[in-house]
């Protein structure tokens, strides 16, 4: 019994991962500079209805964004090996989108693991503009 | 959520958990992963795996198809592969005398999977692990180590 005492705090604390610093961008600056790219304005709706889709032609166990992210981005996701993912909402998770880099980096892997393609600079604004606004 | 009541939500789960897994007495200690690139990026979907569950030829394999690693593309920047790969290759199973990893692991056998060498399937045969503990939800994966080895991010498999 007095291992099992701790077990709460220790699941816990796996259950809040420490929240990485920030990094040099903002929410706003990469959507700016997506839409920018895209030549469009960006939409929050429009990004909506990407995150929720159910897309063809990517790899077969990740046909959504929502298979791992969960079909709300304020939740907390969980990868397919079982480790939780960070929510990707801006307002649960204030260290997303702030670092280009980072961003390009898991747009350029899940863009073709969901879509079996790269995602357009569109579809990145949209998307950012998405989960800023929840 | 109060605090009284997470903890016991956290106190359910737990107990829920330690039914799912099953108790073992063994000495199964290996080296976590020690190199911060490593480290950071491999566990950024799973447990940073120890270098010593696979040999030297598995670990250049994995990272020679992180495009599609395991149904998902993990694709790193070819300076990073680079340098995560020489530290997987210096530290797998082969590079120290008798590991366990390498046991009944024929030579002709190259696994790109820990849970497809005959140690990791023997210490985790029905029987040992029951097959349904890897179903439950809170467990998910036979990725997912930390799932009953609660101690396995340091590298300490001994679960008693």
């Amino acid at each position: 019994m007095k291992r099992l005492a701790f077990l709460p705090f220790m699941l816990i604390a796996a259950a809040a991962p420490a929240a990485n610093a920030p990094g040099p961008d903002t929410p706003a600056s990469l959507t700016a500079r997506y839409a920018a790219e895209a030549g469009a304005a960006p939409s929050a709706q429009r990004g909506a209805a990407f995150f929720a889709a159910t897309h063809v032609g990517g790899k077969p166990d990740t046909p959504s964004c929502s298979t791992c992210h969960t079909a709300d981005p304020r939740a907390e996701g969980r990868t397919r090996a079982g480790k939780a993912i960070e929510p990707m909402a801006v307002s649960r998770n204030p260290t997303r989108y702030t670092d280009l880099k980072f961003v390009e980096k898991w747009f350029g892997r899940n863009c073709d693991s969901v879509l079996g393609r790269a995602c357009t600079a569109g579809e990145k604004a949209d998307f950012i503009a998405y989960m800023s606004s929840l | 959520m109060s605090r009284a009541s997470l903890t016991r939500a956290a106190a359910g789960a737990a107990l829920a958990l330690t039914a799912a897994c099953a108790t073992v007495r063994a000495d199964e200690k290996y080296p976590p992963m020690s190199e911060p690139l490593a480290q950071a990026e491999c566990s950024a979907c799973h447990m940073a795996f120890s270098a010593a569950f696979l040999p030297a030829r598995s670990w250049r394999a994995v990272m020679a198809g992180l495009d599609d690693h395991f149904g998902e593309n993990a694709a790193l920047d070819p300076a990073a592969a680079q340098q995560i790969t020489a530290y997987l290759e210096a530290n797998a199973a082969d590079t120290t005398r008798r590991a366990k990893f390498m046991r009944n692991l024929d030579d002709s056998q190259t696994p790109l999977r820990i849970t497809e060498t005959p140690y990791w399937l023997r210490k985790h045969r029905p029987g040992e692990v029951s097959p349904r503990a890897f179903l439950d939800p809170k467990v998910g994966s036979r990725a997912n180590c930390v799932a009953c080895h609660r101690d396995a991010d340091r590298g300490n498999y001994d679960d008693d």
